[in-house]
């Protein structure tokens, strides 16, 4: 072998910020620096950590520090040069290194997964001509719905909220002329903290104009699947995360259909129209009872959703009573929620303002109705659909993680 | 007061007039829809572990519950007679309030005694005690599988189930929480 070329063995940490082969290297180790001979390099200590991690004659101060060294193939020695100052010890409980790399780096095997998944997910959509936007986060009016507690921003020179969703923007952009579009979008919902939720997450959201909830359906089935191939290498999962867990759940397209009131018929032995002047009491039977039995087998899609519910959707056109919207459901856990979306802005400001009294009687704050999205459907906003899926309940479903602040750098506790 | 975002594991908190703590908690939100927490709670006063679910505008009492370590020192009548380790403080418990408990006392025990507006409602001893068997059938030498199990006596009046190769005399390391035989003390 040349000279020039060295070779690292061990489970220490190297950092080559240069590339080699060269005859001095300068390289950056954590771990115990040891020279085999015959341009071999060891380094010991990476983990586990109760191993002694250090320059082999080092104060202890040096122990775990990143150090410098040079390596002298020609000399077939190894020299310290600099190291960077002590200041904590090492590993320091509760400190990142540890929560990094304990269980076998468990948490940068997520990040990774992570970052794939979001890959898989921008190549999907990308492939049917959606284009990736980014729309602000700190916004004039946060949504109206009276079940989502937004941020305030301050210090901005108008009134201004952290987003719950970016769904205003989009449809600016679609009134815009721009017909396919989606988001990765940090949102921010206020309260909203346990193991499927955290305050802040990761929404994505697309809309397809001229085409309705079918399509996104169909989407949503695809995308997930998708990432399930890219992730687990397979479309039949074995789930164990969030609380719930399946022996195999097919993913495979398409997902089975089951409508608000059959649901509940089926897994609460009530009726929507039994059920349903008491709002309240469906949203209790709805999380208790019949969410946590729906899409073991295979995932499904809750539609006919009730009039009253409707959000941002349009009505059916055939049947008024129902508003066009969807949920889809894998192993118990809610994953997204879409619409065909509302154009007509005549009804679209009533409801808004029909929600801002209804936000004014709860004592719950009043945000403003936002008039630039309000004039982009006076202007035009094409028939068209959307979807909003939760990213990281998705991952969290697909890695087997206990909870969404797992597929996360940092979670809202470790802030 | 607790707000619905202060609900942790191991919260103290009063429901229906008793203390209890929250073993687990769960946020719960349907899409676009109301919130709840759903909780696990045990009651500290009968251990009895029950669900309750909150909504999210509701608040809980905070229950003003404290551990305090005390040790015990002697056995009073049908009343046990601790000794606050810092202050020397004494305190009377009765055996119905030790509960189990009462099957592990030993001299000198450290204990974490419970109190509720400064009554004292539960006492945990040690995971692990070292009691020695004062009466139980014959050991059979030689058998020393673990799967047949025979009662004994302890000195401190609990019964436990141990193997069969357990002899009288002998020290045995016993788990509080579960009344059950760990392993056999060896002799020193």
């Amino acid at each position: 072998m040349s000279e020039d070329d060295v070779r690292f063995e061990g489970d220490g940490v190297v950092y080559d910020p240069l590339p080699r082969p060269r005859t001095e290297p300068l390289v950056w180790v954590r771990g115990r620096v040891t020279w085999v001979g015959d341009g071999q390099v060891r380094i010991d200590g990476h983990l586990p950590f109760h191993h002694v991690v250090g320059w082999p004659d080092a104060d202890e101060g040096l122990l775990g520090r990143w150090v410098e060294v040079r390596l002298s193939p020609s000399a077939s020695a190894v020299e310290r040069v600099v190291h960077a100052p002590p200041l904590a010890p090492f590993p320091k409980t509760g400190g990142d290194w540890l929560a990094l790399q304990r269980d076998e780096r468990a948490v940068i095997r997520r990040l990774e997964a992570r970052a794939k998944g979001l890959a898989t997910i921008r190549r999907e959509l990308s492939r049917q001509q959606f284009l990736e936007v980014e729309t602000p986060l700190a916004v004039p009016s946060p949504g109206l719905d009276v079940h989502l507690a937004a941020f305030d921003v301050h210090g901005m020179r108008a009134p201004r909220w952290l987003i719950t969703s970016p769904e205003y923007q989009m449809k600016r952009l679609l009134a815009g002329g721009l017909p396919r579009v989606f988001q990765l979008a940090r949102c921010f919902r206020k309260d909203e903290r346990g193991d499927r939720h955290e305050p802040e997450f990761t929404m994505l959201e697309w809309y397809r104009a001229f085409e309705g909830s079918d399509a996104l359906m169909r989407d949503t089935e695809e995308i997930v699947a998708a990432l399930a191939s890219a992730l687990r290498g397979t479309t039949t999962l074995s789930i164990d995360a969030l609380g719930t867990r399946s022996e195999g759940t097919d993913l495979v397209p398409p997902w089975d259909r089951v409508s608000v009131d059959e649901a509940l018929r089926l897994h609460a032995g009530t009726s929507l129209a039994e059920i349903l002047p008491d709002e309240e009491r469906f949203f209790f039977v709805w999380s208790h009872e019949v969410e946590p039995k729906l899409g073991f087998e295979r995932p499904v899609f809750v539609v006919d959703w009730p009039a009253s519910m409707a959000s941002l959707a349009r009505l059916h056109p055939d049947r008024p009573a129902f508003a066009d919207r969807f949920e889809a459901y894998v192993c118990g856990v809610e994953i997204c929620n879409g619409f065909g979306e509302l154009i007509d802005p005549i009804e679209q400001r009533a409801r808004l303002v029909r929600d801002q009294e209804e936000r004014r009687a709860r004592g719950l704050p009043v945000y403003p109705l936002d008039e630039r999205f309000l004039g982009a459907l006076e202007e035009g906003l094409p028939p068209c659909a959307g979807n909003a899926m939760g990213v990281d309940r998705v991952l969290a479903l697909v890695l087997g993680a206990a909870s969404v602040a797992d597929v996360m750098a940092f979670g809202s506790d470790r802030l | 007061m607790y707000e619905m975002s202060d609900i942790r594991k191991n919260l103290k908190v009063v429901l229906d007039g008793a203390p209890y703590t929250v073993v687990e908690f769960q946020f719960v939100k349907p899409g676009k829809g109301q919130a709840f927490t759903r909780t696990r709670v045990r009651n500290l006063l009968t251990g009895n572990v029950v669900e309750r679910t909150f909504k999210s505008n509701e608040s809980l009492e905070k229950a003003d519950v404290e551990e305090r370590q005390y040790s015990f020192s002697y056995k009073e009548g049908d009343s046990y007679v601790f000794m606050e380790t810092k202050t020397f403080e004494q305190l009377h418990i009765s055996a119905q309030q030790l509960g189990d408990a009462v099957n592990f006392m030993q001299d000198g025990m450290l204990v974490d005694v419970l109190f509720w507006n400064e009554k004292p409602i539960g006492v945990t001893p040690p995971t692990f005690v070292e009691l020695k068997v004062i009466e139980t059938e014959p050991g059979f030498k030689g058998d020393t599988s673990t799967n047949t199990l025979k009662p004994a006596k302890m000195d401190t009046g609990a019964t436990v189930m141990v193997p069969l190769f357990i002899n009288e005399g002998e020290v045995l390391k016993v788990d509080t929480r579960t009344g059950e035989y760990v392993e056999r003390i060896r002799t020193k």
